[in-house]
């Protein structure tokens, strides 16, 4: 394998991300409102608003450990406030990382079917296997270190809104570090398997990213989960999260590599 | 001594579900030789090409270049083929000059020697003024004219263009063709030329094969085809009002039935160089006026048309 073809590829691909709205603006805009703009308006809250208005966390609260019951502050608005910034919310961090390998991978593959572009790319002397580690590393890399950005920038708000009204920096917990670093980067890997193997047979980027956006609904099921009450991801569940999504990611990436190859693309060139 | 094919195909067969692409085609491609592959949409021409380049896999038959399979060698291959598809290859989304830049980098250029080489090509293609501008803002020919800059940036020994002016205006089609002429003329260049454009393919190759459903169906110099499809013709503008008589005076004189062809001239086949004078005496015995005789090679486009059962629209409409 020749790294620098590969780089070549990742490069490119960046480059022609970079020129499409499409791309730039989710990668921009999810970030901001999700890890930033919704934790600065929850952590802001209790100074403004009633605790009643924050909502009802009784049913989380009832799930956490007792050791971690007894760090939480007995101010209604601001244990609210806390509850949902570093339990509710923050699986949040999830969805940058692996919304973005999603797009990316979209863009990156059945784009190439969109633009017309996808032939010129296989008549150079890139082997299947080059093309298909820089096809992947193209939308995983810079999805994960966005991701891992939109974490500390969580962080970084939480504790700037509550933590200094509590005294204490809150995150990251090591539930958040496992969310940001181990459950962040499978579930993404994962998600770019998924939506790989959907471009490849994708003649849009938009019919790619349709049928490959189910790949963000584990994550909303983790929100609503914890938002109901039913689920809490503990240290060791987050563990285990992130060994299915890695094991789920290792076969369908091992798929996709297989379909991004001449065999398979070759005669879908049209 | 022929020279050993630089391309071959022996007896390959592409099949793309129920319709079969390629039929046992067997073509090689010596060095230094530029061949065109003629050809209905759907002749087989795309597939032949995208066979050379590891693109798609024979289903029966081999494909070498050189000596290399291109599926199992696939890199090796594209290495030394400069291949410009029908549609442009460049990305819209890039400056020219990016494109270009990712083709030395996944090729394999010294930078320096492939910004000069890229600089010299813009320059002639007249591209440079906009080589720092998206390829999206570019023309269709624009692009083309960039696709054509990126395959000769790696200065391939062997070309194989599909359609190469196929999206081109009048003027930038004579550009391509002019730089195509010009690589052709090198021997140590091969090239293959996939074209509907008979007089393109009449100016730059030596040698043409016609396909039709897959298969070849001639094969030779253009010389070579006129001469075994539309023989020794002979054309005669005698007038649209005298046009019949002389062919009652041809017909009992030239073995095969003369034709009226369009703005009063009558055509006849098989006649030897010698015959020419004699069947002029016979004609102004007849009080024809002989305006004109004139021995008529047929055209590429001609032998095509004969070799697909049609005729020219000039026989056509007499």
């Amino acid at each position: 394998m020749r790294w620098s073809r590969v780089r070549a590829v990742v490069r490119r691909d960046l480059t022609v991300a970079l020129g499409s709205k499409a791309v730039v603006l989710p990668a921009i805009l999810v970030p901001l409102l999700l890890l930033v703009v919704l934790p600065a308006a929850v952590g802001l809250a209790p100074r403004y608003v009633d605790a009643e208005a924050l909502g009802d966390v009784e049913q989380l609260l009832l799930l956490l450990p007792a050791e971690v019951l007894d760090t939480l502050p007995e101010d209604p608005a601001l244990l609210g406030a806390v509850v949902t910034l570093t339990y509710l919310l923050s699986p949040l961090i999830l969805l940058v990382p692996v919304m973005l390998s999603a797009v990316l991978a979209a863009d990156g593959i059945a784009g190439e079917h969109e633009r017309r572009t996808l032939e010129g790319l296989l008549l150079t002397p890139l082997s299947d296997r080059e093309l298909a580690t820089a096809k992947l590393l193209a939308a995983w890399v810079p999805a994960v270190l966005i991701g891992l950005v939109g974490a500390a920038l969580y962080a970084t708000v939480t504790n700037l809104t509550l933590g200094r009204q509590l005294g204490a920096w809150l995150l990251p917990t090591n539930e958040f570090a496992l969310l940001a670093l181990w459950a962040g980067p499978t579930f993404a890997a994962a998600a770019l398997g998924a939506v790989s193997l959907v471009s490849v047979r994708s003649r849009t980027t938009q019919e790619a990213f349709q049928l490959g956006g189910v790949v963000v609904l584990p994550i909303v099921a983790m929100v609503v989960g914890q938002a109901a009450g039913v689920l809490l991801l503990s240290p060791w569940a987050l563990v285990g999260a992130g060994a299915v999504a890695a094991v789920l990611a290792a076969l369908l990436l091992v798929a996709a590599t297989r379909s991004l190859s001449r065999p398979r693309l070759g005669p879908r060139l049209g | 001594m022929t020279a050993e094919p630089v391309l071959r195909l022996d007896g390959v067969t592409r099949r793309f579900g129920d319709v079969v692409a390629l039929d046992e085609l067997t073509l090689h491609v010596p060095a230094g030789q530029v061949v065109g592959l003629l050809g209905h949409n759907g002749a087989g021409k795309t597939t032949a090409v995208r066979l050379l380049a590891g693109l798609l896999a024979p289903d029966a038959g081999a494909v070498r270049v050189d000596t290399l399979d291109p599926v199992v060698d696939g890199a090796a291959v594209r290495q030394r083929l400069g291949v410009l598809p029908a549609r442009p290859i460049v990305d819209d989304r890039l400056t020219g000059a990016q494109n270009l830049s990712f083709a030395a980098a996944v090729f394999g250029l010294e930078p320096e020697v492939a910004r000069e080489r890229a600089g010299e090509l813009l320059a002639s293609f007249g591209l440079d003024a906009r080589a720092d501008e998206r390829v999206g803002g570019y023309s269709t020919g624009m692009r083309q004219r960039l696709s054509l800059v990126r395959v000769l940036l790696t200065d391939p020994q062997v070309l194989l263009l599909d359609e190469p002016t196929a999206a081109l205006d009048p003027i930038a089609a004579r550009q391509v063709l002019r730089t195509l002429a010009t690589l052709a003329a090198r021997a140590d260049r091969t090239v293959v030329v996939c074209t509907h454009d008979l007089a393109e393919a009449e100016t730059l190759c030596d040698r043409v094969v016609v396909l039709a459903n897959g298969r070849s169906i001639a094969e030779g110099s253009p010389a070579e085809l006129a001469a075994a499809h539309r023989p020794g013709e002979l054309r005669f503008d005698v007038g649209a009002d005298a046009a019949p008589s002389a062919v009652a005076v041809l017909s009992h004189l030239v073995p095969v039935e003369p034709r009226i062809l369009a703005g009063g001239r009558v055509s006849v086949t098989g006649v030897a160089h010698e015959a020419v004078p004699d069947l002029v005496r016979h004609l102004v015995a007849a009080d024809i006026p002989v305006h004109e005789a004139v021995r008529s090679r047929p055209s590429l486009q001609e032998v095509y048309l004969a070799l697909h059962g049609e005729v020219p629209l000039e026989e056509e409409r007499p």
